[in-house]
């Protein structure tokens, strides 16, 4: 009785007095959109750089761009995604105001795309070499053949890390805090650093953090599975 | 029959002039000409290993020839600066392993070049696809994905997706080599209707016993040259060089 008397007054601290859940909610409404974009961020480049080093691989073309890619890969992956965060933030836009979300997009889409590449790319490579042969024997030129016949087949076989990696991004949005956007984390704090009780409001966060992942997860199994259906 | 017409009006299609094709070491093609003509059905054969799939596969340059001409149409389409890919159009090609493309319905398959490609619309490229489709017997399987068909059903279907484009020349790179033997002859029926219709074709096989129904031309590839080429009676009956009379000898 005691607990649950305890537990309602906790509540009513945290989320009902002075409009508290606000922060969580709006949190959440920024953690969404940061995390939305940069996966659509992410999987052009993604795409576009997994298309010109699989295009090196295979025939030797494109080296210059490859080189490019190459660093980007190098550069994006060997560093932590909040420090890539940060000098976004404070050295490239630092001199200028600059909404916080769109930072944060623009830092976790470029982070992403490094991921979404190696994945594509090993999609890429793991089709069979004869369906771009008969792509370009009916006359479609290598990009057509690519857009039309390798990157649907590819897609559908790297679905599963696609998909895992989209789970990673979502839940790195959560280090957003270190520029002071008010994400769903930030939000959780801001509570905890207004009412002294940790408890309440930072496992609300991990909850509603766990039942998003949980949501993606099973869309995406059903996402997998009407796809594989469709070449039984 | 056919023979007779292009005698009577030979009118040349492909021209090749000492093709040649050199990996690193390897020479797989060294120096071979040959004109085809309109309605010609000339069949490759030879050892494995002799550039018969080399030579073939230069023809539409899947395979980028390292010397010498082809002209398609009296187009040099070796030449870098030519439009490959239009020509392609032209050329259609059957592969080994079908190669058709999983992810599409078999209609999809055999639309989407000629929708892409020719401008055509979806109702009208459907609707030729399933005259061609009806004429080898497969109608009924336009729903289909190629992964619920048999072999010999999916090289059938691959040979529909090459005429869907219209092609003047047909080339098939052992189109037989992967299937079980029970599924040969109804491939081979197709090759043989096409063939009646005067359709130019170039085909590598081993099947030599069906090279001798239908060919009209025989060339016997030996390491990377033509051997022996000949009208398909004369290049049976009466082989010439002795490395073609072995490998007669021992196919036969």
């Amino acid at each position: 009785m005691n607990f649950l008397i305890g537990f309602a007054d906790s509540f009513q601290q945290n989320f009902i007095k002075a409009n508290r859940w606000k922060y969580i909610l709006n949190g959440l409404g920024v953690t969404l959109r940061v995390t939305l974009f940069a996966v659509l961020i992410g999987i052009a480049i993604g795409f576009i750089v997994a298309v010109i080093r699989a295009t090196y691989e295979k025939t030797g073309k494109l080296k210059i761009l490859n080189f490019i890619a190459n660093i980007y890969l190098t550069v994006i992956r060997g560093t932590p995604v909040v420090v890539q965060l940060l000098i976004i933030y404070f050295v490239i836009f630092g001199a200028v105001r600059i909404d916080k979300v769109l930072v944060a997009v623009l830092a976790f889409g470029i982070n992403s795309g490094a991921y979404v590449a190696e994945i594509v790319r090993s999609g890429i490579m793991s089709i069979d070499p004869g369906q771009m042969e008969a792509g370009r024997s009916l006359g479609f030129n290598y990009i057509q053949t690519m857009w039309h016949i390798i990157l649907p087949q590819a897609f559908k076989n790297v679905l599963p890390a696609l998909g895992n990696e989209f789970i990673v991004l979502l839940k790195e949005t959560s280090v957003a805090g270190y520029i002071a956007l008010e994400d769903l984390t930030k939000g959780g704090d801001i509570i905890r650093s207004q009412t002294y009780s940790p408890f309440m409001p930072l496992l609300t966060v991990a909850a509603i953090y766990l039942a998003i992942v949980m949501l993606l997860s099973f869309l995406l199994k059903k996402l997998e599975r009407r796809l594989r259906n469709s070449e039984r | 029959m056919s023979d007779n017409m292009n005698k009577d009006e030979k009118q040349l299609l492909i021209s090749v002039d000492n093709l040649s094709k050199h990996f690193e070491d390897l020479h797989a093609l060294n120096g071979v000409s040959i004109d085809i003509y309109k309605g010609d059905v000339i069949f490759v054969v030879g050892p494995s290993g002799s550039g018969k799939s080399t030579f073939l596969r230069c023809l539409n340059r899947l395979e980028e020839p390292t010397g010498g001409k082809i002209l398609f149409e009296g187009i040099d389409i070796t030449d870098k600066k030519t439009d490959i890919n239009k020509h392609r159009q032209k050329m259609g090609m059957v592969f080994q392993q079908f190669n058709l493309f999983p992810h599409m319905s078999v209609m999809k398959n055999l639309t989407l070049a000629p929708i892409k490609l020719q401008g055509k619309s979806k109702a009208e490229a459907e609707e030729e696809a399933m005259k061609l489709l009806e004429r080898v017997g497969l109608a009924d399987r336009a729903d289909a994905y190629p992964n619920q068909l048999s072999g010999g059903q999916k090289q059938r279907i691959a040979i529909v997706r090459a005429l869907c484009m219209k092609p003047d020349v047909m080339l098939f790179d052992e189109p037989t080599s992967a299937l079980d033997p029970e599924m040969v002859g109804e491939v081979l029926e197709v090759m043989r209707e096409l063939a009646k219709e005067n359709m130019t074709m170039v085909v590598v096989t081993h099947e030599i016993a069906f090279a001798k129904e239908i060919a009209n031309r025989v060339i016997f590839m030996d390491e990377g040259k033509i051997g022996e080429e000949n009208d398909a009676k004369e290049f049976f009956d009466n082989p010439k060089s002795e490395r073609l009379k072995s490998f007669l000898a021992k196919v036969l």
